[in-house]
């Protein structure tokens, strides 16, 4: 019976995985052929959420672009918020009140908590476990909580300002976020306990979808997705900016400790890992916080000096860079926008070749791509 | 190494390709190249040793209304260094070599700056629209764009 | 059943006039419509206690606002999928996508009739009980693989060819898990499987405990049959969030509540199976049921079953709200490089021990120590 394969050619078959399919994070559109369950090749199609920000943002005022920030990644809107207010001040060279910034960075990581969470939990719904993800959804909800305490939003938050913040930090706000902290910071060893180390888990995300440090690097992942294959680079400690310098916390990198390193499996802890050290963080920044006002005077109609920025800042799905080109007026004459979940789509055709179907919903999932950001 | 040091040195081996350094008010500094030898350069700002760009950060077309540019923001994670590549192209069929066999991050971000201006990048493996749909007319981020009345009978 | 209608005659004398084969055709229909009932309650109110279990698990509530705590859920849901419109795809094969649920139905829903509810409760005592039960389930092979086929969608057929190879290869394992129950009861008959259970307060006689071959068969069995009823984590052909919802993805209405229902009835049989074939049946720890007054003995006999049944029910909705899903090569390594050759050891460690120790079990020789 060694008859080579070749002897029964069986079809391809031309599957389309989307725009609409409950594990592709959104409208994303995979074109799939494949073999059986065997997938020869899968090539991603984006644009389904296409809202032309970039164009968007040439015709409003730099000020007025803040909310749009918001639905770029509409998981860590306050992470985009602040990427954008940093790009601006850097290209205007404002100088930003130190409370303000420790405010930023305070929402920033929560943000990064709870759209980690929101990573991990879908992630494990994808895998087949449903029940991780509403203990996910649950703890973000305090997490919102929070977040509506200070800018009166759950979703869009459109709180950062150039020059500062919106508003002060309500009186409270503070110790909410440290009992937030104590009955958080229990919880990543609890999702640990149930479904991190789950053998089955871990068999499904073990040596699967392989990115190597040079591929990461040269594909251009970014954020999570590159320190999971053992790259230690984040730009808060590399390329430091706000009040980053001042806080002490370790940069996760992926160990290949179930698998081979760079494995789906290594890209999840990554994530896991990470809300430990925002926990750190968060607990630095609230001992730290001086006070202060919150938002620099920066003129109403506001015109940066003729110049070429790109800044760039580390959110949850990876490196958030926008490249901001002034002609001196009061908008500005380009707006790219940078992010790591669109980059990341480079490799998705590569490491896909070869695995199962089951393994392009484990590959998006340890991707943790989000399709506005993708879109824009 | 410092952008003028960076400068220098590709002037120095390129000579009249690297036109110039966009310095005061440019973070990062940009060292214009002309499109025609990019592809060499890039090369070479990846591979050689004091250089080691590894990763192009950010590729964006931009349109300075009497041409277009091709920005790319390149960081090296060996050295700690950064630099921008700017390349000018004239309006008309605007087209200079794909930096995807240097970058493979350039695809999809070429393709988006194919999609939105209409920049060609040749030798590119899979140049198609990519935000907008494939039937779509005329390429948005362009100053000169008019915006369609209608899209399939759908007014826009 | 033909026994059950001569006792009847000989009780109720005016029957006798009446032809024989309407009797036992009544006596058919009659027991038939108590089992069809009790499988669609059971559907009906399983599919409550499992989101109300998940809603327990998952740190929510569940279903709450029909009836008092939701308890209504399950009828609303009954009207709405009756209600339904019965969408059939244009590029659908008409015939055998219409065909499909009725043989996935009545493939879960055949193999009630031999499952000893009570002392004398069981539809029909067939003399190759689980050979019965494991030719009628296969029937569930043929409904996914139509259905998957019949949508003319590619998830659907992915879904159905994944169930075709999970049943039929998990099929060994479940029948040579199930087989030391037979070997030491000497018949494939259910009932007989259960009344060799009886002995020693009604709990130390449970296969079960007979040694620790059948202990571990137990868990084979359990597992393999999670795996033939595509339960949590082997829930490949229909996995949600891989095939969107696999074989059954174009179906509605009651179309669908038939495979809902079927997925339900395969739950109870697998319980149900387990409880007869390990945990002693209908037997009732401390009591001997086949001694009580008739009424009695059905009642608390039947009350026993099912509890311990339902009992198993819901450790399968434990694990199904708490496990990832395999992947389908893992599933069928599972399957051929685990599954069937643990069984087949323990099968072979069953029928040394039963050579050996001339069948008796391990409570059985304590027991015998102590006189």
């Amino acid at each position: 019976m060694n008859r080579p394969a070749e002897a029964l050619p069986t079809q391809e078959m031309l599957i389309n995985m989307g725009p609409q399919h409950p594990s592709t994070h959104g409208v994303l559109r995979v074109l799939l052929r494949t073999d059986g369950e065997v997938v020869v090749n899968a090539r991603p199609d984006v644009g389904y959420l296409h809202r032309a920000l970039e164009k968007i943002g040439e015709r409003v005022t730099y000020a007025q672009f803040m909310p749009f920030t918001d639905r770029l990644d509409y998981l860590a809107s306050m992470n985009c918020n602040c990427a954008y207010a940093w790009s601006v001040e850097k290209l205007a060279g404002i100088e930003v009140p130190e409370r303000a910034e420790y405010i930023r960075v305070i929402v920033c990581e929560l943000n990064r908590i709870s759209s980690h969470l929101i990573s991990f939990g879908s992630f494990t719904a994808d895998m087949g476990a449903f029940t991780p993800f509403l203990y996910s959804i649950r703890e973000r909800e305090r997490v919102n909580d929070l977040f509506e305490m200070v800018c009166g939003n759950r979703l869009t938050y459109n709180y950062a300002r150039i020059g500062g913040v919106s508003a002060d930090a309500p009186p409270g706000f503070l110790e909410k976020t440290k009992e937030f902290l104590d009955y958080f910071e229990p919880k990543i060893d609890e999702y640990n306990n149930l479904i991190s180390y789950n053998k089955i888990f871990v068999h499904r995300l073990a040596n699967v979808a392989v990115v190597t440090a040079d591929e990461a690097v040269a594909y251009g992942l970014t954020g999570p997705n590159l320190r999971g294959s053992g790259v230690a680079f984040d730009l808060r400690r590399d390329e430091p900016y706000s009040v980053y310098p001042k806080l002490d916390f370790k940069v996760c990198v992926g160990t290949g400790e179930r698998g081979r390193l760079g494995d789906c499996f290594d890209r999840y802890m990554v994530r896991i890992n990470e809300m430990r050290e925002s926990v750190k963080i968060l607990r630095q920044a609230i001992a730290q916080i001086p006070d202060g006002p919150v938002l620099a005077k920066v003129p109403r109609l506001f015109k940066p000096p003729a110049g070429e920025v790109y800044f760039r800042s580390e959110c949850p799905r990876g490196e958030t860079g926008f490249y901001l080109v002034s002609d001196g007026t009061a908008n500005p004459s380009r707006l790219k926008i940078r992010t790591g979940s669109f980059v990341s789509m480079n490799i998705f055709e590569k490491v896909t070749v070869g695995l199962m179907i089951a393994d392009i919903v484990a590959v998006i999932g340890s991707l943790d791509i989000i399709l506005p950001e993708i879109d824009r | 190494m410092e952008p003028q040091a960076i400068f220098e040195t590709l002037k120095g081996k390129f000579g009249d390709a690297v036109t110039e350094l966009q310095s005061e008010g440019f973070r990062p500094a940009f060292v214009v190249v002309s499109p025609e030898r990019l592809a060499e350069i890039a090369l070479y700002l990846r591979d050689d040793p004091s250089m080691r760009f590894d990763s192009l950060m950010c590729l964006s077309g931009v349109d300075y209304k009497d041409r277009f540019a091709v920005a790319y923001h390149l960081y090296s994670m060996t050295h700690r260094h950064a630099v921008g590549l700017k390349v000018f192209l004239p309006r008309e069929n605007p087209s200079v070599a794909s930096v995807d066999p240097v970058w493979p991050a350039a695809n999809l971000m070429e393709r988006e700056a194919f999609d939105l201006f209409g920049i060609v990048f040749e030798g590119s493996k899979d140049l198609r629209r990519i935000l907008l749909p494939e039937d779509w007319e005329g390429h948005p981020l362009r100053k000169d764009y008019k915006y369609p009345e209608f899209y399939h009978g759908i007014k826009v | 059943m033909e026994s059950f209608v001569h006792s009847l005659v000989k009780a109720v004398p005016v029957l006798s006039g009446v032809p024989m084969w309407t009797l036992t055709l009544t006596a058919m229909i009659l027991s038939a419509a108590v089992l069809l009932v009790f499988a669609l309650t059971f559907g009906g109110v399983g599919s409550y206690v499992l989101r109300k279990v998940a809603g327990d698990i998952q740190a929510r509530i569940g279903p709450n606002r029909v009836g008092p705590n939701g308890i209504l859920q399950f009828l609303a849901d009954g009207v709405k999928l009756v209600l339904k419109e019965d969408i059939i795809p244009a590029k659908a094969d008409r015939f055998l996508f219409a065909l499909a649920p009725y043989f996935v139905f009545v493939g879960s829903f055949a193999a009630f009739v031999v499952l000893p509810f009570g002392v004398g409760l069981i539809a029909s005592d067939l003399n190759i009980g689980v050979y019965y039960v494991m030719a009628v389930t296969s029937l569930v092979v043929v409904g996914v693989l139509l259905a998957g086929w019949a949508s003319n969608n590619k998830w659907a057929l992915l879904g159905g060819m994944r169930a075709a190879a999970q049943i039929v290869s998990y099929e060994i394992p479940v029948g040579m898990a199930l087989m030391p129950a037979v070997l030491i009861a000497g018949s494939l008959s259910l009932q007989d499987i259960v009344r060799s259970q009886g002995g020693l307060l009604g709990v130390f006689g449970w296969n079960l405990f007979h040694n620790p071959f059948t202990f571990f068969s137990f868990f084979l069995y359990f597992t393999a049959a999670q795996a033939e009823t595509n339960q949590t984590p082997f829930d490949l052909p229909e996995a949600e969030s891989e095939l969107v919802s696999g074989y059954n993805v174009e179906y509605s209405g009651i179309r669908f509540g038939f495979f809902f229902l079927a997925e339900f009835g395969d739950m109870f049989v697998v319980a149900a199976l387990a409880t007869a074939c390990f945990l002693g049946g209908w037997h009732i720890p401390f009591l001997h049921a086949e001694a009580l007054p008739a009424f009695w003995g059905n009642l608390l006999s039947l009350g026993a079953f099912l509890a311990k049944a339902f009992a198993l029910v819901l450790v399968m909705m434990w694990i199904r709200w708490t496990l990832p899903r395999l992947r389908v090569d893992q599933l069928m390594r599972m399957a051929w490089k685990y599954l069937v050759p643990l069984t087949f050891v323990n099968l072979l460690g069953v029928s040394l021990w039963l050579l050996i120790f001339k069948g008796k079990g391990i409570p059985q020789m304590i027991a015998s120590l102590f006189g």
